[in-house]
């Protein structure tokens, strides 16, 4: 699968995304506002996490009247969001014509069990992950592109930071083992032992590996990068802020310049406030997104 | 050893990284005026043209850029093809208009309908084109030469020191339009 034209064209287009800030839209009007400052690609969606956290009841794909407005008004890359497990809903988004479908813990799972088949569609999907055994059940699946869940909708980092040092630590244990040694890892990731290998000798993912959940200023965005992300997610943290245009205009400066304190402290600067956030600590197990998944 | 900068501003400069080093020359990331003061050449990667465009501006780049164009080589994939051209349309924006062609942004459509073709070129033989939400070259100036159609539009043109290709060369193992570039310096 893993050499199939299918597979790699939709790894294709993850590889043309690095580097980049991809953010959530829910019209037309933010869309248009995210592509001028430099977004890779926008995710349209009904509402941002954190709306969905405070309003609650089921979050569904969103309305088709939203996503075809907004993929008929920016050029770039439009994405959308589909139920865990709801491979109806993907049919669907894929029928459209969106560019990548997010098989997102954001919105309410429709199975509890099973993630959707991605190996028969000819659209591409990228999934959230917390570890490297969950990445790998969603590569295997078909995913061609893998973004840490974070804690969506909370504008606190703390979540993406755990998982993306997670992933990049148990890559890192991989490259050491040997051949006896990867078939129990295997079994202890949950994971194809194909997989498993692949990332023993390549130290990394198969698969573009990016950043989502919790960043909300141009600092978060630059230090998921310095820890393994090779392209972030922005959700509620640039249109839940004061300012979104500068907001979004310098989380894009911050995902080129990551390693550039000079020019990080230019994206920093008169930004307006930051969305409030929330210590994920306190949030009650059942209001977490990230376990959902499985 | 010629060094070529790939402006890695965002998308996939590090496959051409890597294309360039399989290519025989040393490759260094572009992202400053003072990285570009130290290339032989210059590749613009693919990824969004909007984006490279924006930042570029914002970064006071984009004369930068055209200077070097005006006395090195630049190769352009994709966006970077977008960027190179005298004029973009779907729609219209703003390039450095390095090279007398014409371009359709996405212009095969979505990303359902990116593809891989087998594409014969001029000289002989065939490669493997990777085309991932591909712009078309839809007129080339006089001068422009074509080393390389799909579906009857040029994919890999050249113009004087410059070249772009629609296609991802750097998505494969095959060096042959990378070394083509270095063989310019």
């Amino acid at each position: 699968m893993y050499l199939s034209d299918d597979f790699r064209l939709k790894v294709g287009l993850a590889e043309m995304l690095k580097g980049g800030v991809i953010m959530d839209v829910t019209n037309v009007e933010q869309a248009t506002i995210a592509e001028k400052a430099g977004a890779s690609a926008v995710m349209a969606l009904e509402r941002v996490p954190a709306d969905i956290r405070k309003e609650g009841g089921v979050a569904r794909m969103a309305s088709i009247r939203i996503i075809r407005d907004i993929m008929s008004a920016v050029s770039i890359p439009v994405m959308a969001k589909a139920r865990i497990g709801h491979f109806m809903e993907a049919r669907v988004l894929e029928a459209l014509g969106v560019d990548y479908i997010d098989e997102s813990e954001v919105l309410t799972p429709a199975d509890e069990e099973h993630h959707i088949d991605k190996r028969g569609f000819k659209v591409p999907f990228v999934c959230g992950a917390r570890n490297l055994g969950e990445a790998l059940r969603r590569i295997a699946e078909g995913a061609a592109m893998i973004r840490t869940k974070g804690e969506a909708g909370s504008g606190n980092i703390v979540e993406a930071v755990r998982h993306i040092r997670t992933i990049v630590k148990e890559m890192k244990q991989l490259t050491v083992l040997g051949k006896e040694e990867l078939v129990h890892e295997s079994k202890n990731l949950g994971a194809p032992l194909e997989l498993v290998e692949w990332v023993a000798a390549n130290g990394k993912l198969p698969v573009p590996n990016f950043s989502a959940g919790g960043i909300a200023t141009p600092a978060d965005a630059a230090l998921v990068m310095q820890l393994g992300a090779e392209a972030v997610f922005v959700g509620s943290g640039i249109f839940k802020s004061e300012d979104p245009e500068t907001r979004a205009k310098a989380v894009v400066k911050a995902a080129t310049y990551y390693n550039d304190p000079a020019k990080l402290l230019e994206a920093s600067e008169e930004l307006g406030e930051a969305m409030r956030g929330l210590d994920v600590a306190k949030l009650p197990q059942e209001e977490l997104l990230q376990t959902r998944g499985w | 050893m010629k060094t070529v900068g790939v402006l890695a501003l965002q998308g996939d400069f590090e496959a051409h990284r890597k294309a360039i080093e399989r290519a025989g020359a040393r490759a260094i990331e572009v992202r400053s005026a003072e990285d570009l003061a130290r290339c032989d050449g210059l590749i613009l990667p693919g990824g969004e043209s909007t984006t490279m465009l924006k930042l570029l501006d914002v970064e006071g780049l984009t004369e930068a850029v055209r200077r070097f164009g005006l006395e090195k080589p630049i190769y352009g994939t994709c966006a970077g093809a977008i960027l190179l051209a005298h004029e973009v349309s779907h729609p219209h924006q703003a390039s450095l208009d390095l090279m007398d062609i014409a371009v359709e942004r996405n212009g095969y459509g979505r990303q359902i309908d990116s593809r891989i073709a087998k594409v014969p070129v001029n000289d002989g033989g065939e490669f493997e084109a990777v085309f991932i939400r591909a712009p078309i070259i839809r007129k080339i100036g006089e001068g422009v030469r074509v080393l390389a159609e799909y579906g009857g539009d040029p994919v890999w043109v050249e113009q004087g020191r410059h070249m772009v290709t629609t296609f991802h060369p750097e998505l494969t193992e095959d060096p042959r339009v990378h070394r083509r570039f270095v063989e310019k310096l």
